[in-house]
């Protein structure tokens, strides 16, 4: 039984981030950390291989950038890690992710699970998901907020998942690709062994040769980053008269925005 | 060639804002010159086509079979890559909800097109689609394009206007063939609990949001409850019997911040922000929040956003357009009221 899951290194959610002169993203001199919606993924990751008495292994796919994500997934306890990187695909179009994700599943060979957080907080697309899935031709359960059950060898799970609408039961067959919510699980802190663990692990690099597979040509092109525009607000603090006359004042100036 | 727009249905009835969709979708039809086809599938698919014309499409695909019955990924998946292989529309349009980000991103594999994703701008440049999205948590303005034949663009809810409505205009309607994807059906929907009728954050023109400041509720909570469980008590009355009526008077949704969740005071579907939900209501009630950029990326983009804080130096205040420093527990009741006062005038 095996278990995957992928992750990225992102920016700290509380860091600055901006595009430079040269038009590139820059977030300074800081130290990027897992992906946020990851540490979920990662710890269902863990807990589902312990369960079925498998394997487990983490991927990032791209640049070196992408091992300090995979060094705090292994402290977290996820046994193997590997990174795919192919020199000169570009990394900003899904199809191109899909394919060398698709690949690394079909090189890693008896795979019963993959799990997905669920966005990535920086580039935040919400489709490398279901892209992997549409390729390896599983079946896709997105947003699953709890697994009901897993039986790896019986090939069946059923989990609980969110709608704008509400809530569904589902079940399916496996392999399945999921994609895990906020508070399926409490993701745990990596100790100090596992820390330890993972700074010495070399981890493999594997490129689109080693996966048997060409690169696709990108189906699209970034054409560029801008800043936003600054958002200009002038705050006015409704501090005239009793409570009655502010809460007073505050509608009437709702009304004049017309957001009433 | 046209512009395709997948209409989302639930439970028989089109989601408002499959209009924006079709709104977004007219930029590009004009500038190309081509129509709009809409999309239906599942349970009444014929009347929320007619519908559609109303909205702009000239034409519409319907397919209201017992399979499409049930939103079910793969075989709305394989019927709509079915359709773009025969009809090699230039563009598929739909809302970046959770069912249109997941039918997009798999049948854009199936024709291997470019899927340009929760987009909140488009514009075209030599024929070619131009979608703005924001990244990093919107610090950030990506510009991408498709180098494919169609373009997949998933828009971002209340970013583009609704296509006006003209009236009477029925769109040409075309029945399709579902793709019998039998096998490939390995899911089976058990159940389903409905939160319909509460108001869904995502298409909310108005949110009313609370933080870890509704733990400060000065009604006592039963005996027996002190230490975190009162806390949990307080905050989730000042929910249900503060919060809700402002909400309830306003038509709006309810917004919690991430402290609060995690701190058992509300449900996580409310979240708002980075590991939450991204909103862009035109008003944003914030009472009880401080602030935090997490928080802030979630509602940044809210057109009047309204602070009600105890604390003057809470950095929610920069954002805010208009503030009221006092405690949430006197100035949500008082407005309340003084809405309801002009609401009934
Ligand atoms: C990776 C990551 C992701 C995150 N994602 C999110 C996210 O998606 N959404 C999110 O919201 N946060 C997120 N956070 C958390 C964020 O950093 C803040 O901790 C959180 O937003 C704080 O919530 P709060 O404003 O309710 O609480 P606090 O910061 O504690 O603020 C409470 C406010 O309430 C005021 N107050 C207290 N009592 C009253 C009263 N009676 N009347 C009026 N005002 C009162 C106080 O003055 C204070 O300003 C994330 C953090 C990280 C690290
Ligand atoms: N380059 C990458 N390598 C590995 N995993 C990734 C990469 N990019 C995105 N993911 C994962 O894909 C999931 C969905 O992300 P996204 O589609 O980018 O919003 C998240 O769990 C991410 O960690």
């Amino acid at each position: 039984m095996h278990v995957v899951t992928f992750t990225r290194s992102t920016p700290d959610t509380a860091a600055k981030v901006w595009v430079d002169s040269e038009g590139k993203v820059t977030w300074g001199n800081l130290a990027t950390v897992v992906n946020p919606w990851d540490e979920y993924s990662l710890e269902e990751t863990i807990v589902q291989a312990k369960n079925g008495a498998g394997d487990s292994t983490v991927i990032a796919i791209g640049p070196e950038l992408h091992n300090d994500a995979l060094k705090h997934s292994m402290a977290m306890g996820v046994k193997n890690a590997l990174r795919v990187e192919e020199a000169g695909a570009d990394m900003n179009d899904s199809l191109v992710w899909s394919a060398l994700a698709a690949g690394a599943i079909r090189k890693i060979g008896a795979v019963d699970l993959v799990i997905f957080g669920k966005e990535s907080v920086d580039v935040a697309t919400d489709q490398h998901t279901y892209q992997l899935a549409r390729r390896l031709g599983w079946t896709m359960l997105s947003y699953v907020s709890t697994i009901l059950e897993a039986d790896y060898e019986a090939g069946a799970i059923r989990v609980e998942k969110m709608l704008e609408q509400g809530k569904q039961v589902v079940s399916a067959k496996l392999p399945a690709v999921i994609s895990v919510m906020k508070g399926i699980n409490e993701p745990r802190y990596p100790n100090f062994l596992g820390i330890r663990k993972a700074a010495k692990a070399t981890i493999p690099v594997w490129n689109a040769a080693d996966l048997g597979i060409e690169a696709p040509e990108a189906a699209t092109s970034v054409i560029g980053y801008t800043n936003p525009p600054a958002r200009e607000v002038s705050t006015e603090i409704i501090e005239a008269g009793d409570l009655e006359t502010k809460a007073r004042t505050l509608v009437e100036r709702l009304f004049e925005e017309k957001v009433l | 060639m046209s512009v395709f727009v997948w209409i989302e249905t639930f439970e028989g009835r089109a989601l408002s804002s499959s209009w924006e969709a079709l709104g977004a979708a007219r930029i590009i039809a004009e500038a190309q010159a081509t129509d709009i086809v809409a999309l239906v599938f599942g349970e009444n698919a014929q009347s929320i086509a007619k519908a559609t014309g109303q909205y702009g499409a000239a034409r519409a695909i319907v397919c209201d079979s017992e399979v499409l019955r049930q939103y079910r990924l793969e075989s709305y998946a394989a019927l709509l890559g079915d359709l773009v292989a025969k009809h090699r529309p230039s563009a598929v349009v739909a809302v970046a909800s959770n069912r249109g980000r997941e039918l997009l991103a798999s049948a854009a594999v199936d024709s291997g097109s470019g899927l340009i994703s929760d987009v909140i701008d488009l514009r075209l440049e030599e024929g070619r689609i131009i979608g703005v999205r924001p990244t990093y948590a919107g610090k950030v303005l990506m510009e991408m394009t498709a180098n494919t034949a169609t373009t997949f663009v998933t828009i971002r809810g209340r970013a583009f206007a609704p296509a006006a409505t003209t009236a009477g205009a029925a769109p040409e309607l075309e029945e399709a063939k579902t793709v019998d994807v039998a096998d490939a059906i390995a899911t089976e929907i058990e159940s389903f609990a409905s939160e319909l009728g509460t108001v869904s954050l995502t298409d909310a023109a108005i949110i009313v949001s609370g933080g870890r400041g509704m733990a400060n509720n000065p009604k006592s909570p039963p005996d027996g409850i002190s230490g975190d469980e009162a806390k949990i008590w307080k905050a989730k009355d000042g929910y249900e019997n503060t919060l809700r009526p402002l909400a309830d008077a306003l038509g709006a949704a309810v917004g919690a911040s991430r402290a609060a969740v995690d701190a058992g005071y509300i449900a996580y579907d409310h979240q708002v922000g980075q590991t939450g939900k991204v909103v862009n209501p035109d008003l944003y009630i914030a009472c009880g929040i401080s602030g935090a950029i997490q928080h802030q990326a979630g509602m940044r983009g809210s057109k009047i956003i309204v602070a009600i804080n105890k604390d003057a130096e809470a950095p929610i205040f920069k954002l805010a357009r208009y503030g009221i420093v006092g405690d949430l527990y006197d100035v949500v009741p008082a407005l309340t009221a003084a809405l309801r006062q002009v609401l009934t005038n």
